[in-house]
């Protein structure tokens, strides 16, 4: 059996938040060796809960949270428990196949045990804020005097140079600064009452920085050489708006939010089914799709009709068009629809929500799901891997690590230090813990 | 030493539309020699899809085509063809990677599955890119932007309580597939260097928006391990009100501004809106008041109201207040901390002149991205591949023409 792809890639990181997470468990799941350094008195908000201790009246039980963020503030079976920050279901979702110690990076002697963690290792990852390794005195500049191979990527939301370098945002704000914000809304209703709670850059910049971390390891593989990847957040997720920015750049127009209907397509959009808050998308792209449409129906006598029937008069008539078809689907079910159309060649199915997705049966053929044991939240099936390999198949390794779960394999193993050597650095809580500390806890 | 940190890895792109193409344009831009296989004729469907430049429908002049193609090499070739199959595999006996977006049953129809393509060349990265992935019941079934944001992704809980499930805007969905496509390409390949071993990878992008963290592969675990629904919200003035603060888009002077609160930021606003007395006002002492959340509000719209998107931002920034402008396209052409950092490049094409591109997803301080040269002109490298690579006389180029194989 081959091994994996990056078994042997060590890789330190300070991952916050959803991006940052996201970039470390594609390496992780790959077959690097992800070293979470975290510490017992910093309590990384949002990454591992939104405070240390929740009061039980801020643990969601139904997805009704403050600030209208539904499931990411979930705990396994809506209880905190003594230790919260190894039950928060955001941190399991993005924290497997990785490991995490506990090191004070504020203070000399915990910086100076992070900086021997970093000459045995080939990748930092970092996606604080820009300031913040420059306050820890551990940026770029200290770290490859430390070891000149190593690859350090730093992505803060808009970059490690430029005026705005300091700001610091989340997904929510490089949406709108992106202009994806701007181009997803409904079209008769303003930004202020569309509400979206899904934030695309976290995942679109969370991909490229793992694209960015193997495209360096390729260039040190044949080179010896590291370097300093900068990654500004909002920089990798305006490519995938590049249509919007070419129509302007090409043609000096601001293209409007088109909801779910799109430029040439129509029908096009979600339409009602049978059932509470039920949905089925359906796109139709070609003539010959169109036709299917209409058998699948029955032959209506309205799909005969003159306004139906180009595409261009489809999408002049698309608000008669969608109530036609939305009368057809509120009578079904809406995986009854996807199949009755996929029969057709017709682009349908079914809108999920998140236990229609635990149960579908096409995530299931594949094995998406795994089962996975831990220490704190007992054992669930887990969604697993974003695509499969032939000969260095990946899986689910390791659990996500409880905080500082790993401390001893990492000062023991990886930086052999004596035993007396840990005991003097735990006693000065330089390293070590695997709980916050009362200091952190606001 | 390498110019560039892909320089010299060969890459087939029998990909079309979006997600394989931006999986193939990430691997050329940081420097992969990336052969782009178009059909005869038509070539990328993209190239008769909007927007098109100056608004004329070309098959050179589609926008999104021109964006999603840079830097690679076009050439003409018809698989249905004996010939044109046998030219595959020798293209595919000189390359590292194979990257393919065809409906999963178009490969093996052809005779050109990983198992054949394989043997050619043992060390050979094939990666396909499909909409529900290879195998599964759902293998052949038809998907598009909306239906894969509707089954794969967050869809559900995109938009407000009460209305329909939201797509979200652009086709950000495939993009994210592409982008997902190239680590799992890169990770292949890498494998395929250090350890010699080729191998055939799956992408359903089905599952890469199933395990994506713009929340959906949160949510789903929230269901599993604590059965939670995450479902479409009301609107930031209607939802339950948990903070003082503010949490979502809000209406200022010339447009909107997009605001985050945590629970210690209170003194952060306060400053922000350049209002100490508040610290002091009987009515803000309790931060998870919802009460005292609607009476901030007065304050909060009308203070919004005097002031335009971008100065609000230059304020947020001061206080260090996560909250941002909602940009139009043109607004983020014209971003000052992007022309600071020289984002957005301009390309010139023999079709559309000079025109401003997205510029690099991330700098790289030994090694650079950039535009060698513009998307290709359907068919333009046909006789620098077949004859300068392939060893073929202008004379078989002819014919290769002229039988409908290039």
């Amino acid at each position: 059996m081959a091994k994996l792809p990056l078994e042997g890639v060590r890789v330190v990181a300070l991952p916050v938040v959803f991006a940052g997470p996201f970039a470390t468990m594609l390496l992780a799941d790959l077959g690097a060796e992800v070293i979470l350094v975290e510490s017992a008195h910093h309590f990384p908000t949002i990454t591992r809960g939104y405070m240390p201790k929740p009061p039980q009246f801020l643990v969601p039980t139904t997805g009704a949270t403050f600030g209208g963020s539904g499931g990411i503030q979930t705990y396994v079976d809506h209880w905190a428990g003594d230790r919260p920050w190894d039950r928060f279901v955001m941190f399991h979702a993005l924290g497997r196949n990785k490991l995490s110690c506990c090191i004070d990076l504020t203070r000399p002697q915990g910086a100076e045990v992070f900086k021997r963690l970093i000459k045995l290792s080939d990748v930092f990852f970092e996606s604080n804020a820009a300031d913040t390794m420059e306050k820890l005195n551990l940026t770029y500049d200290v770290l490859k005097e430390v070891n000149p191979a190593i690859i350090y990527l730093s992505m803060p939301g808009l970059g490690c140079s430029g005026p705005h370098k300091y700001c610091s945002i989340f997904g929510a704000q490089l949406q709108a600064l992106a202009g994806h914000t701007w181009l997803t809304r409904y079209p008769d209703l303003d930004y202020t009452t569309t509400q979206s709670l899904i934030f695309h850059s976290d995942a679109a910049s969370g991909a490229t920085a793992a694209f960015a971390i193997l495209c360096a390891l390729r260039y040190r593989k044949r080179t010896g050489k590291g370097q300093f990847i900068d990654l500004a957040q909002l920089e990798s997720v305006i490519p995938h708006l590049g249509e919007a920015i070419m129509d302007y750049t090409m043609n000096g127009r601001v293209q409007e939010p088109l909801g779910n209907r799109h430029p040439f397509m129509a029908p096009h959009g979600v339409y009602r089914c049978l059932g509470d808050d039920k949905w089925v998308a359906i796109s139709v792209s070609s003539e010959e799709e169109w036709q299917g449409l209409c058998r699948a129906l029955g032959t209506p006598p309205w799909s005969k009709e003159e306004r139906f029937s180009t595409p261009l008069n489809r999408l002049e008539n698309q608000d008669e068009l969608d109530k036609y078809i939305e009368e057809w689907t509120c009578r079904h079910d809406n995986y009854e629809v996807m199949y009755i159309l996929q029969k057709e060649g017709i682009a349908a199915g079914p809108v999920l929500d998140q236990r229609d997705a635990f149960h579908n049966s096409q995530l299931a053929s594949r094995g998406f799901f795994e089962v996975v044991s831990h220490r704190e939240a007992g054992t669930h099936l887990y969604p697993g891997m974003l695509w499969k390999m032939g000969s260095t198949p990946m899986s689910i390794r390791k659990p996500p690590p409880c905080l500082g779960e790993h401390n001893d394999y990492v000062f023991k193993e990886v930086l052999g230090m004596s035993g007396d050597e840990i005991a003097e650095l735990e006693k000065g809580k330089f390293i070590g813990g695997d709980e916050y500390l009362m200091e952190s806890i606001f | 030493m390498l110019e560039q940190a892909l320089s010299g890895v060969k890459v087939l792109d029998l990909t079309w539309h979006i997600a394989g193409p931006y999986c193939t344009k990430l691997l050329a831009d940081y420097g992969a020699d990336v052969i782009k296989v178009e059909r005869p004729g038509k070539g990328d469907p993209t190239r008769a899809m909007g927007p098109f430049f100056k608004d004329d429908p070309h098959p050179e002049k589609s926008g999104l085509f021109l964006h999603l193609n840079t830097n690679k090499k076009g050439i003409t070739l018809n698989l249905k063809s004996a010939t044109g199959k046998k030219i595959l595999k020798q293209l595919v006996a000189d390359s590292d990677i194979l990257v393919e977006s065809f409906r999963p049953h178009v490969m093996p129809s052809l005779g050109l599955d990983y198992q054949t393509l394989g043997k050619v060349n043992p060390r050979l990265v094939m990666v396909s890119v499909s909409n529900f992935g290879q195998t599964g019941p759902y293998r052949d079934f038809k998907a598009s932007e909306i239906v894969e944001y509707a089954m794969g992704g967050e869809m559900y809980s995109t938009g407000t309580a009460g209305r329909e499930p939201l797509k979200l805007g652009g086709n950000v969905i495939q993009y994210q597939a592409g982008t997902v496509a190239a680590v799992a390409t890169m990770g292949a390949l890498y494998a395929a260097e250090d350890q010699g071993t080729g191998q055939h990878v799956d992408i359903s992008i089905m599952e890469t928006q199933a395990g994506s963290a713009d929340r959906r592969i949160m949510y789903i675990l929230s269901y599993i391990m604590a059965g939670v629904i995450t479902t479409r919200w009301p609107p930031p003035r209607e939802a339950v009100r948990m903070l003082i603060m503010p949490q979502g888009v809000y209406p200022c002077k010339d447009g909107f501004v997009n605001t985050l609160s945590l629970p210690q930021w209170w003194s952060r606003y306060i400053e922000a809106l350049g209002m100490p007395e508040l610290k002091d006002d009987p009515r803000f002492q309790n931060i998870y008041s919802a009460e005292a959340g609607m009476e901030f509000d007065a304050i909060w719209y009308s203070w919004l109201a005097d002031h335009d998107k971008q100065e609000l931002f230059d304020i947020f920034l001061k206080s260090k207040i996560a909250s941002a402008p909602v940009n139009s396209p043109e607004d983020l052409l014209k971003y000052t901390q992007l022309k600071a950092r020289e984002y957005f490049v301009e390309v010139d094409h023999p079709e559309t002149g000079k025109v401003t591109y997205p510029g690099a997803p991330f700098k790289m301080s030994e090694t650079s991205w950039k535009i060698r040269q513009p998307a290709p002109l359907l068919g333009q490298h046909n006789e620098e591949i077949y004859c300068r690579l392939l060893g073929y006389t202008r004379e078989e180029l002819r014919k290769l023409r002229e039988g409908g194989i290039i």
